[in-house]
């Protein structure tokens, strides 16, 4: 490894993450490559040419096409941000929940079945209303809130018959009456370094679908959650949704690990951007080693 | 001031000193995602607005 390193960037649009992080690399004199993931191949055999990189930002918005090129990379052993392991624990929300379950984190009431006949007996073990979400798939998209069975079954025959064979993994949450907020908490390495509130009056309070930002300040309960929750995806950069539960407390409800931070980056003021870029760096240099 | 000619309703839209190939503009007409595919000469392509895997 020479000691300028070579960083690249992958992406498949410059949204206002990727222009904070290109200028924060830029302002660090770093020598980077933006590598536009509808336009780069691998040849298996063929490594060399890629394992110039010392470090790989992953920042595709497409999560197969993120996933695979991250599997390509990790088996060659070129070290990423984050990790295809770590893309496998939190672009799937079942494999999240069975990260978290693994270490009996606290987070909502989760079923899973495969047929919508099992589907309905799952969602009657726990009542209405339930929450069906796509197992993969983001910003609030294809979130349904049952409130009874006529609706249940509704959800489910559509589920099945229209969507591809993923939306026939049934991915069932209890409805948390959460109080009109969740939280985003960043989480970098073993660091929880800011947070935001999201709130909505809607059910659905991710910022994509116009819930609105507010500083959130990390105590120690909120941080150990998050930490122990990183913990169990593999950690790395990553962005932790929470809900608070009116009984039970913090719980968690996503991960995150190609996140947005076009609202708490401005709200915090916290340089997330450069966080990031610090954090790759470090990567590049071996002083954070990634678990390949 | 930079603009680009909207590919859907033809508007002009007026660009930011700073903008990036790759870069999605939104025509603020129509409100379609336009692609920065090129600087030079500045072309714009209409752009996927969302995708099932798509994410953070």
């Amino acid at each position: 490894m020479s000691n300028r390193l070579r960083i690249g960037v992958l992406f498949s649009r410059v949204r206002v993450e990727e222009k904070w992080i290109f200028a924060a690399l830029e302002q660090r004199g770093v020598d980077y490559e933006r590598l536009d993931d509808r336009k780069v191949f691998f040849d298996l055999d063929r490594p060399d040419e890629w394992r110039l990189y010392d470090a790989i930002l992953e920042r595709s918005i497409s999560y197969s096409s993120g996933l695979n090129i991250l599997r390509v990379l990790n088996a060659w052993g070129i070290p990423t941000v984050n990790t295809a392991r770590v893309a496998e624990a939190c672009g799937d929300k079942l494999a999240t929940s069975a990260a978290l379950a693994k270490y009996s984190l606290p987070q909502p009431r989760n079923l899973v079945a495969f047929s919508t006949e099992a589907a309905l007996e799952a969602i009657e073990t726990i009542g209405y209303p339930v929450v069906i979400k796509p197992t993969v798939g983001s910003w609030g998209r294809l979130l349904a809130k049952i409130n009874d069975r006529d609706a249940a079954e509704a959800v489910l025959e559509h589920k099945s018959v229209l969507g591809s064979v993923q939306h026939s993994i049934f991915y069932i949450q209890e409805f948390i009456k959460k109080p009109g907020r969740d939280i985003r908490v960043f989480v970098m390495g073993d660091q929880a370094i800011t947070a935001i509130y999201r709130k909505a009056e809607h059910w659905i309070t991710n910022t994509a679908r116009g819930g609105e930002g507010e500083i959130c300040k990390i105590n120690p309960e909120l941080e150990k959650i998050c930490l122990d929750a990183a913990h169990a995806v593999g950690g790395g950069v990553l962005a932790i949704d929470i809900l608070e539960h009116p009984d039970r407390g913090y719980l968690i409800n996503e991960i995150n690990h190609t996140m947005e931070f076009h609202t708490l980056m401005p709200i915090t003021g916290v340089d997330v951007a450069g966080l990031m870029v610090e954090y790759l760096l470090k990567v590049g240099r071996r002083e954070i080693e990634v678990a390949l | 001031m930079k603009s680009v000619i909207c590919l859907e309703c033809d508007a002009e839209i007026g660009l930011d000193a700073g903008v990036e190939e790759n870069e999605i503009i939104v025509c603020p007409d129509c409100g379609v995602d336009l692609e920065i595919v090129s600087l030079n000469p500045l072309t714009v392509e209409l752009a996927p607005m969302e995708e099932e895997d798509w994410g953070e």
